[in-house]
């Protein structure tokens, strides 16, 4: 049985708030469950939502968190939070008092991230509960439709989760709609002015083709399905604006995994420090922050990276060494508005991109590894030579950068109604049997035969899934 | 405003199991994947002689979560624990480098995609819809082995051991009140008309009795016996051995969902042949040359002492390469033809690895005089060829009588 009592936290709960509040934290309203592993189990393979739409991938999903974690593989996260208004946060009842503390602490430090980073704001917080549980019940009544069923839902659900990351990376950017487009396309084709007009030959007008579709290259795949094909019916639209939708809730936290562990550690440190704890707990929280934000051999843990560099960052704002100064000039603001400032503009690819030094990484002897053969083998070092390629690398490795990007180009492709979409490659080449697999899913959606361009060992290609199956030709 | 704990409640923790729908269906497409790809898993060498409640592993395909993702030639980062020096060697591929839990499902290889079934379960999908002939039991053949009785209902007459007392005074109460004459009923009617009843005495009447019914419960044993006859001469070597188990293993297996009580017995030959043990059969090499009459003189031997036909269903199977002497081959002709009359399905099973089949004698030449419609001759090349030869071989049972 768990050695606290509601009122303890409650009481511990006020204190931190109070710490949370003078250090200049801005959070949403809070609420706390307390939960048993199996409920916590639940609200995982749910991502933390309340209510969901069913789907077998959250089953699986479930029962390999539940292996894992009955073979003591994994444990479970002490905590679990959403980001809503009022935030909604899971506490393991089997958690120790300091735990509880502890976590505490932490979630408040997500839910000022989420009140205020900038990736957020496309979230609506104040509606995330309500969404899911709206979405989860359309997609019940299309189950439960006798002209639908279970088994065309999954159909389209499986193929719209295979495409649900091929979105817009950055929702703060305006997406321009087709009208704004026409006027850029007309525009563009307009030649530039000419002072000696009079006496040049007049520049010959290429007149734009304003009847392609999508003008310019579209990112979100599944809305430009859902926008395009006639033949999908209602539901099936609905069913892919879910999907979309909760995607674009999502893709925020993995845009900030790194700057959100790591301010959430970086609070619960500070909050903790300031509280007076006795000996006792003070050790067991030496203790539980250093399992969290320990560095793990031979990958990157967002907790230990993050936190590492949110304290740098107040360091260098504080009390920069000489080197520092000559290099970057004395600092311009405290570092306590540094950080916040910092938590509110950025995200993880710009936040180690602007941040992480060749100091730190050479401290934390950050390396990039390629695979050679069946091993994977270190191919630079943080050295002189290679922190900048180690970086690149690891920004390449963050949040919605780990996906390949993929732009539909042509709906209407050689007049046969193919779509073609184009990878925009950056080095790496796609995965060819998840590509194939994903093309079919496309196709499905589509109707029609689909094409992607991209790049396989340094070859332009083209892979192509229609009736016929799938096949990958190579452009000269 | 101020934050609300939410206390555990035990009540809500048993309601909210609220993944088991999905998880359902995930079992459910989990089996159908197994079995499309049943082929492919049978061929698998870590599923043959284990036990049926033994955890397997089996690989699956479709149940997969497919997105576009990077291959191969994708770098990427990872912490040191200092000194980390160029060209190290920081992890196999198909794992994550270092040890832990994955960071994110971006990469394929760190996709969850083997499941763990027992092979019970397994092999019930695997004969769940091999499309077989229905299997009639030759009736002689099934001996009554269990007798076993339990209470079925209650009847108005039987013998005196079964009365059920209890029901039976039930049924004199109600009888009782029914017929007005009730404790109650008759004290009223004594306060009315003042006169004692006499009629206190109400006695049991041949409609009251209630006797427990029993019914016996008799089963039908089924006896069969899997008669699992290799040739171990020192040109079967380890692989044409591990495709021959493969396919004893199956015959077991399928003749275990279909008889009660099932027994095997193992015959290695090579010029003689000697009943072994499970350990001996697979694992001991012999050497010299082959008289494959022998094996089935052995097999005829054991079937006339234990297992006679009109009590048991006998399955043989020889697995050879099927380089026999010459000289023996009419006597393996006649000693096949007569096991193939006492067998309910006796087939030879010739194991030829790809290529050798071109230089090396065969028996398939031999064994195909042999008219008799239960017996199935196959060719194994390799261990792909088993479960499609398995399928021949079982589509040749027939009902003997």
């Amino acid at each position: 049985m768990p050695k606290y009592e509601i009122k303890d936290l409650v009481e511990w709960d006020k204190r931190i708030r109070e710490k949370a509040k003078e250090f200049g934290l801005d959070c949403f309203p809070q609420e706390f469950e307390i939960c048993d592993h199996s409920q916590m189990l639940g609200y995982m393979a749910y991502s933390g939502m309340p209510s969901h739409y069913p789907h077998w991938s959250y089953g699986k999903s479930y029962e390999k968190l539940k292996t894992l974690y009955d073979h003591g593989v994994s444990g479970l996260p002490y905590e679990m939070v959403i980001n809503s208004n009022p935030a909604i946060a899971y506490l393991m009842r089997d958690n120790t008092l300091l735990l509880q503390v502890l976590t505490i602490a932490h979630v408040y430090g997500h839910n000022d991230f989420f009140k205020n980073n900038f990736t957020y704001r496309t979230t609506r917080a104040g509606l995330t509960i309500e969404t899911f549980k709206a979405h989860a019940m359309r997609v019940r009544r299309y189950i439960e439709d006798p002209s639908i069923g279970l088994e065309k839902i999954e159909r389209v659900l499986d193929a719209a989760h295979a495409l649900e990351w091929q979105c817009r990376r950055n929702l703060a950017i305006r997406k321009i709609d087709r009208k704004e487009q026409i006027d850029r396309a007309v525009e563009a084709a307009r030649p530039p002015e000419d002072p000696f007009k009079k006496i040049h030959a007049r520049p010959e007008y290429k007149e734009p083709d304003l009847h392609k579709v999508p003008l310019e290259p579209d990112e979100d795949v599944l809305l430009f399905i859902r926008d395009h094909n006639p033949y999908l019916a209602e539901w099936e639209k609905d069913l892919l604006t879910i999907v979309d939708e909760e995607a674009k809730y999502f893709l925020p936290m993995m845009e900030t995994k790194i700057m959100n562990e790591g301010w959430a550690s970086y609070w619960h440190h500070r909050i903790l420090e300031s509280l007076d704890l006795d000996q006792g707990l003070h050790l067991e929280f030496i203790v539980r922050h250093n399992q969290v934000v320990r560095p793990i051999p031979g990958q990157i843990n967002p907790y230990h990276l993050g936190f590492k560099l949110w304290q740098d960052i107040h360091r260098r704002w504080t009390n920069p060494t000489r080197e520092e100064i000559e290099r970057d000039g004395p600092p311009n603001k405290s570092g306590e508005e540094k950080i916040f400032e910092v938590r509110e503009v950025e995200r993880d690819a710009s936040f180690i991109r602007r941040y992480l030094t060749e100091e730190l990484m050479r401290e934390m002897d950050l390396f990039e590894y390629e695979q050679r053969g069946d091993e994977y083998v270190v191919s630079k070092v943080s050295d002189e030579d290679g922190w900048r390629k180690v970086k690149e690398t690891l920004i390449k490795s963050v949040g919605a950068n780990s996906m390949p990007i993929i732009k539909v180009e042509d709906a209407d492709f050689g007049q046969s109604r193919t779509l073609y979409l184009k990878h925009q490659h950056d080095g790496r080449d796609l995965h060819l049997e998840y590509a194939e697999k994903t093309m079919s899913y496309l196709q499905r959606l589509w109707g029609r035969e689909v094409v992607l361009e991209t790049s396989l060992d340094g070859k332009r290609s083209l892979l192509c899934s229609n009736d016929r199956g799938f096949s990958v030709r190579t452009l000269r | 405003m101020d934050t609300i704990f939410r206390e555990y409640r035990p009540s809500d923790a048993e309601r909210s199991d609220r993944s088991a729908g999905d998880r359902l269906r995930h079992r459910q497409k989990v089996r159908e994947s197994i079995r499309e790809n049943i082929a492919d898993i049978i061929a698998e060498e870590s599923i043959i002689g284990k036990d049926r409640d033994r955890v397997i592993k089996v690989p699956l395909r479709g149940i997969k979560e497919y997105r576009f993702v990077f291959g191969d030639n994708a770098a990427g980062a990872g912490q040191g624990e200092g000194e980390t020096q160029e060209g190290q060697v920081v992890g196999k591929a198909g794992q994550q480098p270092g040890k832990g839990d994955d960071m994110a499902g971006d990469r394929p290889g760190v996709d969850y995609y083997e499941t763990e079934v027992t092979l019970e379960e397994l092999i019930e999908i695997m004969f769940e819809d091999l499309e077989l002939p229905n299997l009639e039991r030759r009736a002689l053949r099934e001996v009554i082995s269990e007798r076993s009785s339990r209470r079925k209902g209650y009847r108005h007459v039987g013998i005196r051991v079964r009365l059920d007392k209890r029901r039976t005074a039930k049924q004199r109460v109600m009888r009782m009140l029914a017929s007005g004459r009730g404790p109650r009923q008759m004290a009223e009617a004594a306060a009315l008309e003042g006169n004692v009843a006499d009629e206190r005495r109400f006695p049991f009447h041949k409609d009251d009795l209630r006797y427990k019914h029993i019914e016996i419960d008799t089963r039908e044993e089924s006896n069969a016996v899997v008669i699992c006859v290799m040739d171990t001469s020192g040109s079967m070597d380890t692989m044409k051995k591990y495709l021959a188990r493969s396919f004893f293993f199956l015959l077991y297996q399928f003749v275990s969902t279909r008889y009660r009580n099932v027994e095997i017995v193992f015959i290695a030959h090579h010029t003689e042949a000697r009943e072994v043990t499970e350990e001996e059969f697979f694992h001991k090499g012999e050497s010299g040359g082959t008289f494959i009459s022998s094996g089935y003189q052995k097999a005829l031997e054991i079937i006339a002492e234990r297992y006679h036909p009109s009590l048991w269903n006998v399955y043989a199977f020889h697995c050879s390469d099927g380089d026999n002497f010459e000289s023996d081959n009419p006597a393996a002709l006649k000693a096949a033809e007569e096991l193939a009359k006492l067998c309910n399905l006796f087939g030879y099973g010739e194991i030829k690895p790809l290529g050798s089949r071109y230089y090396e004698s065969s028996m398939l030449n031999v064994f195909r005089r042999i008219q008799s419609p239960n017996f199935h001759t196959v060719l194994i090349e390799r261990k792909e060829d088993i479960w499609p030869s398995f399928k021949a071989f079982l589509a040749k049972e027939r009902v003997q009588e």
